[in-house]
């Protein structure tokens, strides 16, 4: 083998068949005597229940049964929140699958119906009236807090679901003592995750075996399984959760929803296999959301512009409900992320965690580090104003100096590696950035609005070392395992507990097990997202199914390889430690004609007529992979964008992004990702935003308001990446699915601010629409 | 995304669909679908009949006609952008139409679906307002004409009789050395327009010897920008003159323009003025 499989960009398999339309997801199953549900909504963000009337529905065209609050009360248990962060106080009120007293979002379920197709159970939920008393409605996280607001559950006053604190040196005394203080209100905004398929479940309950199936797009199934356990009271061992083909999550299919319960439910009740399909109406409002944070943030430095400390206070809005993982969002994956890739050497944060009527909120790509990474750069570029220097030079004298194993920042956390000024430097150099500034200054001369964003960053991935998952709350383990089998033929099956939904991990995968042992990639296939022929693991998110996911596929590999080692020993009749090894071939020093191949080994072992004394039968590796620590990719982006004043509108003209994730298994599918990452953070920037109005309706309900990023509205993005392995990992990989969408933000926000500021345009909220964009600047000109 | 219940109907002729219409109140006629299908799909709009006249090819093509030319309702607006016809006769037609949505709108959504649905945020009715085009429509009286600018009369309404159906629009040609422009801020998400602007200038000696200007988006319906068409007649279409003329059109619009989380009455209405100048200045660039 010449080819170098593990390290290549070689193509997606998974790509055939999703962009041929032949992928089956789980709205495409369809099973003898299905029946379909349709979930009656509130349209009320905050309602008392008076009284639910379904007996017009139940004579409906083809409905065969009606179901409220009253029927799943006292079978099915409440949703549980997954994630108890300790030490903050923690609320956790109920929340029932099926609102039966009160609502507390616009799309809160209050009843289902079961109908033999779709169309009519949608008809008929029109014939259920509910009685509501409508209560005041609070939507902004802040306010939410003040004495007085309006209050969602009767035991968390003002709203407060946590207060979190971090905390490393002493902020105060920095503060005092600084020669340079700066602040800001940043906003970012509430985000909806918009994958393409929409949520759907499909249960099918056996009363003969006490067993329930649930085909669910879910990024967890076996997380899944545990949570419907929970909820239903089915037995875990008698539930098999199955993820099909998922087309897209973004962290917004890690939840366990109302949805799958009421459906698990129904088909319990009729014995018959029972499915829901969102609309992508409800999607909008019930599928959830991200950040929705406001951020009181101030930063202290030397007159030199050495940072010396930072502040926050954080109100961080988790809409109607704690959903699965909130509580750990904007604490855990935020909080301790505030040093950046900087020495901050005095940190202090608190979190609120509130309560507000709308849809819950809960990880969105990137999850916590984008809504950290925003905040930091948007102050270290404040910074850089304030002491006169040029931004990426503050920047360069801020970042922490380059280690390779192991660097303590003021949260409490270690970093496993990292080298921030070579990210920027070569970002600088890929960007011209000299010859940009100079560009500027030419602009500027000419009255045009120029800007240059820049930005470093670091992240936390690869969720993470099971004690501390513990440690911080999360109610489950966070490592992963794999199964490896190769049959009498070479070919060879990957099990997985981890569930890719897009990422590629079917390529990447059988390229470890191809780097590994030497088989063909083409002769691997990975198997994932089915409870019954996986091993057990928790999931795909955070960026950790290559790190932890595929760490666990190389230790099961290297098992793999020493079994063979010794078979092949045995077969050739020399000593173990005589065995080389080398692309697939094991032979004897010094006599490479004297070999067994992966596949002659898979054979003989498989038919098991020559084993050594006590060597068991067959081909088979698991391995159980707990990550000693967290990776930390980082990197370095730049944004170019020109305003036109006239009207507000902003052209994104360049995107340069420098990433490390460490070593890369395939080049083509980081560099899609840091594509589709880049463009996912931008357009909350520039365009993406869900709004409530004051009654709490969702006002961009839909794709016609809702800006989503389009391609034409978007620059070439030139990506770049340089390499520094994890420390820890036995490939050396990070991960690079939320890099830059975390890098991006505060990239193209800064990129604007900077085209701005000789308009003397100080602060605009994200997104950077036209309008609040002529505003501010007509409001500066006018001397506001 | 599931229309409620209703009662299917496909007309062989425009004759039929004049009867069906008048056998089934409260029918709505069905052609590209782009607009009236994503009200059914949320339960916005509930019609008990459809009458889809997709298939009626007497609806549908381009053709010369005397001072003009005529395009069939059915024709989709990516037969407007590519027609040579409308390039020569109304260049600015086929601009705008380029500019509709997306390829699978222009290739499915059709120019009477488009301008009957009257939505103040499409291209078409506000161009058509400025070209001075004619809406011929048939009902079971007979045939008539409604002039461009009296088609939409409010916010998704518009001039036909519940029985009538729109079946061309008669497009005069823009004077020879005419110079057209159709300039759009296009909303991020819909891609319809925020604030659209439709410029047709002729100049004779160096001067401006007419101007049709239409600004859409703004209010309920396309507004004709007579104030600045007044001060544009003779002017030299210098920056200067530009600039005073779009300066004007406030002059044009009614005080109360809409207003929307994205872009509010006050910035609509600042925007009106900003697209104004910028389609008189593509349009002066392109006369003579």
């Amino acid at each position: 083998m010449t080819t170098r499989i593990f390290g290549s960009g070689i193509r997606r398999r998974e790509d055939p068949r999703l962009i041929t339309g032949r992928a089956s997801y789980t709205d495409d199953i369809k099973l003898p005597g299905m029946l379909h549900a349709a979930i009656l909504r509130s349209p009320y963000a905050h309602a008392n229940i008076k009284s639910v009337d379904a007996s017009g529905a139940a004579g409906q065209p083809g409905v065969v049964a009606v179901y409220t609050g009253e029927d799943t009360d006292g079978v099915l248990n409440g949703l549980p929140c997954a994630w108890l962060i300790p030490g903050s106080d923690l609320k956790t009120p109920a929340h029932p699958p099926v609102a039966k007293d009160k609502v507390r979002y616009v799309g809160d379920a209050v009843a289902v119906v079961v109908a033999e197709s779709r169309y009519q159970a949608e008809d008929a939920l029109e014939h259920i009236s509910v009685d509501y008393e409508p209560l005041g409605v609070v939507i902004n996280p802040k306010a939410a807090t003040q004495d007085g607001a309006t209050q969602l559950h009767e035991d968390v006053p003002n709203n407060i679901a946590f207060t979190w604190a971090v905390a490393g040196g002493d902020a105060d005394a920095a503060f005092a003592d600084a020669a340079v203080t700066v602040g800001d209100t940043i906003t970012l905004q509430r985000l909806i995750a918009n994958p393409m398929e929409p949520r759907s479940a499909l249960a099918q309950w056996s009363a003969a075996t006490g067993e329930l199936t649930l085909w669910n797009t879910s990024q967890n199934p076996h997380i899944a399984r545990f949570l419907t356990c929970v909820v239903t009271g089915v037995p875990e061992h008698k539930i098999r959760v199955i993820a099909p083909e998922v087309g897209g999550g973004f962290g917004s299919k890690i939840p366990y929803y109302a949805d799958e319960a009421i459906t698990a439910f129904c088909s319990m009740k009729l014995g018959v296999p029972v499915k829901w399909t969102e609309t992508r109406s409800e999607n909008y409002l019930i599928t959830t959301q991200g950040r929705d944070h406001i951020e009181e943030v101030e930063m202290a430095a030397t007159s030199d512009g050495v940072i010396t400390g930072l502040r926050t206070t954080v109100y961080a809005g988790l809409g109607g409900y704690l959903s699965t993982a909130s509580p750990g969002v904007p604490t855990i994956l935020h909080g301790l992320m505030y040093s950046g890739p900087y020495n901050i050497p005095n940190i202090s944060g608190t979190v609120y965690g509130v309560f507000n009527n709308g849809c819950p909120v809960d990880a969105y790509r990137g999850a916590g580090r984008p809504e950290a990474t925003t905040l930091i750069e948007r102050l270290v570029d404040l910074v850089a104003a304030a002491v006169g220097q040029d931004p990426a030079e503050v920047r360069r004298k801020n970042l922490i100096p380059k280690f390779e194993n192991g660097h303590d920042v003021a949260t409490g956390i270690t970093y496993d590696s990292g080298d921030y000024e070579s990210a920027l430097d070569s970002c600088l150099s890929a960007a011209g950035y000299e010859a940009l500034r100079a560009e500027q200054a030419q602009a500027r001369a000419e009255g045009r609005c120029v800007g240059i964003g820049v930005s470093s960053y670091v992240e936390i991935c690869g969720l993470g070392p099971s004690q501390v998952a513990g440690a911080v709350g999360f109610q489950g383990g966070l490592w992963e395992s794999a199964i490896i089998r190769f049959y009498p033929t070479g070919k060879v099956n990957v099990m997985v507990g981890s569930s890719p939904h897009g990422q590629g991990e079917e390529t990447t995968f059988a390229q470890i097990v191809a780097g590994e042992v030497g088989v063909d990639v083409d002769d691997v296939e990975v198997l994932h997202g089915d409870t019954d022929n996986t091993p057990m693991g928790w999931g795909t998110y955070g960026s950790r199914t290559t790190a932890v996911s595929g760490a666990a596929i190389a230790v099961a590999a290297r098992k793999i390889k020493e079994k063979s080692r010794a078979l092949a020993a045995h077969l050739l009749e020399a000593a173990p430690e005589d065995i080389e090894y080398e692309d697939g071939r094991f032979f004897v020093r010094g006599s490479p004609d004297q070999h067994k191949t992966i596949q002659d080994i898979a054979l003989m072992a498989n038919v098991a007529w020559n084993m050594p004394e006590g060597m068991e039968p067959g081909l088979e590796a698991s391995a159980f992979y707990d990550p000693p620590n967290f990776t930390y990719p980082f990197g370095a982006h730049v944004a170019v964008v020109e305003v036109d004043p006239e009207t507000g509108h902003i052209d994104l003209q360049r995107y340069v992004a420098v990433d490390d994730c460490g070593v890369q298994i395939n080049p083509m599918i980081v560099e899609g990702q840091v594509h589709g990452g880049v463009v996912q953070g931008v357009g909350p920037a520039l365009w993406e935003g869900a709004v409530y109005d004051d009654d709490g309706q969702l006002v961009t309900g839909s794709m016609l308001d809702y800006a989503l990023p389009r391609a034409d509205l978007l620059p070439e993005i030139e990506v770049h990446s340089n390499t520094t392995p994890s420390p820890h990992h036995p490939l050396g990989v990070k991960g690079i699915g939320e890099a830059g969408t975390i890098a991006s933000t505060p990239t193209v926000y800064n990129a604007v601010m900077d085209a701005l500021r000789p308009l003397g345009v100080t602060r605009v909220d994200m997104p950077l629409t036209p309008e609040k964009v002529w505003r501010a600047i007509n409001d500066a000109r006018n001397g506001g | 995304m599931f229309p409620a219940q209703l009662t299917y109907h496909r007309a062989g002729s425009i004759a039929e669909a004049v009867q069906l219409l008048s056998d089934n109140e409260g029918a709505k006629l069905l052609a590209g679908g782009h607009s009236l299908l994503p009200l059914m799909k949320l339960r916005l709009a509930a019609p008990a009949v459809l009458v889809d006249i997709g298939r009626i090819e007497a609806l549908r093509g381009i053709s010369a006609s005397d001072g003009g030319i005529t395009i069939g309702a059915l024709t989709t607006h990516a037969e407007i952008a590519s027609s040579d016809l409308v390039r020569q006769n109304a260049p600015v037609l086929a601009e705008a139409a380029a500019l509709v949505g997306d390829p699978a709108v222009r290739n499915r959504g059709t120019i009477g679906g488009s301008v009957s649905h009257a939505d103040p945020a499409s291209d078409q009715p506000t161009v058509l307002t400025a070209l001075g085009a004619t809406f011929n429509v048939t009902g079971p009286g007979g045939d008539r004409s409604i002039a461009a600018a009296d088609f939409a009369t409010g916010l998704l309404e518009n001039a036909l009789e519940e029985n009538e159906v729109l079946t061309s629009i008669s497009v005069p040609s823009v004077p020879s050395g005419a110079g057209s422009a159709y300039v759009k801020f296009p909303h991020p998400a819909s891609r319809y327009a925020v604030v659209g602007a439709a410029a047709i200038l002729a100049v004779s000696g160096g001067m401006c010897s007419s101007a049709s200007v239409a600004v859409g988006g703004v209010e309920t319906t396309p507004a004709r920008a007579s104030s600045v068409e007044a001060a544009l007649a003779g002017s030299d279409l210098s920056d200067a003159a530009l600039d005073a003329a779009a300066a004007a059109v406030g002059g044009d619009l009614s005080g109360d323009p809409m207003g929307d989380v994205f872009a509010s009455a006050e910035y609509r209405r600042a925007m009106a003025s900003v697209y104004v100048r910028r389609a008189l200045g593509a349009a002066a660039a392109r006369a003579g």
